[in-house]
């Protein structure tokens, strides 16, 4: 895919510090899910080039079949529900994190183009890129 | 703990989790290095695994060691920026990390496997044959 491959080339974060643990964000829904079990919220980077705006999403365990993407009404939702029948038969000791699917949405303020959304995902990041519509564009004008 | 219905397994499994919260079992203080990332152990009959989350850190940026009853596991995790991009929002941090775990009980570390798919490690330990329990018959 073309942004992460552009990625490379860009600046990355500084990667002299030492990573702290954060504790999940558990999910607060708007609307209540009729299944039980909790949902957590991705840590998510959005940031936009003049062609597109990417939204790069954590979620870790998360295989691609059980990725749903939707955009409706300028609203983009994004669900990742995890695999738990990996864990058959495994007894927990000890733990320090919670495991649960993962549910984020983001209101678009600029016009997409819906037909070219492209997503990749990799190692447990999700990466939406939403080429912007024509319209939407820097377009130039030329003084007459 | 089986998991057999499929809308109540999550609920129970994330009950579970929360029942095991930091404890006791490792003595984690004893290790060192950073806290970075969470672990969580698990036991599946005799052996141990360990599982950590770890989103977008490359399989080649990510190094696991065993030695004795200590596992480490190192790595650096890089979140880079297409070029002229505007920022909205930055939530994903960067960095290096450095863990290590002390198991209460001896491994086998030639038959350690680790698996990283998703960005999720897992880890399995079997157990050392010495640490097995050993049934006594009663004359």
């Amino acid at each position: 895919m073309t942004a992460q491959a552009k990625t490379k080339k860009g600046t990355a974060m500084a990667e002299k510090q030492e990573l702290s643990v954060r504790e999940k964000k558990e999910m607060v829904a708007k609307e209540e899910k009729t299944i039980p079990g909790r949902y957590y919220v991705p840590y998510a980077d959005i940031y936009e080039t003049d062609d597109a705006l990417a939204v790069v999403l954590e979620m870790p365990g998360v295989e691609k079949k059980d990725l749903n993407i939707a955009l409706e009404n300028d609203v983009l939702r994004v669900d990742g529900q995890i695999d738990f029948t990996k864990y058959k038969d495994m007894e927990p000791v000890y733990t320090e994190y919670n495991v649960g699917h993962y549910a984020r949405s983001f209101t678009l303020s600029n016009k997409v183009d819906q037909e070219k959304i492209s997503a990749n995902l990799e190692d447990g990041v999700l990466t939406l890129t939403l080429p912007k519509a024509k319209h939407a564009q820097p377009r130039k004008i030329a003084i007459g | 703990m089986a998991i057999l219905d499929p809308f109540d397994a999550l609920s129970s499994f994330q009950q579970a989790l929360d029942a095991y919260r930091t404890s006791s079992w490792l003595d984690s203080s004893v290790s060192g290095g950073g806290a970075y990332p969470p672990v969580n152990v698990f036991r599946k009959a005799d052996d141990f695994i360990i599982i950590a989350e770890l989103p977008g850190v490359k399989k080649s940026d990510l190094d696991v060691q065993v030695k004795g009853r200590t596992i480490r596991v190192t790595g650096t995790k890089t979140v880079g920026y297409q070029e002229k991009a505007a920022v909205h929002r930055r939530e994903r941090l960067a960095g290096r990390f450095d863990r290590a775990v002390t198991m209460p009980v001896e491994m086998d570390p030639d038959r350690v496997k680790a698996e990283y798919r998703d960005g999720v490690l897992a880890l399995f330990l079997p157990r050392a044959e010495s640490e097995k329990p050993k049934s006594i018959k009663v004359a």
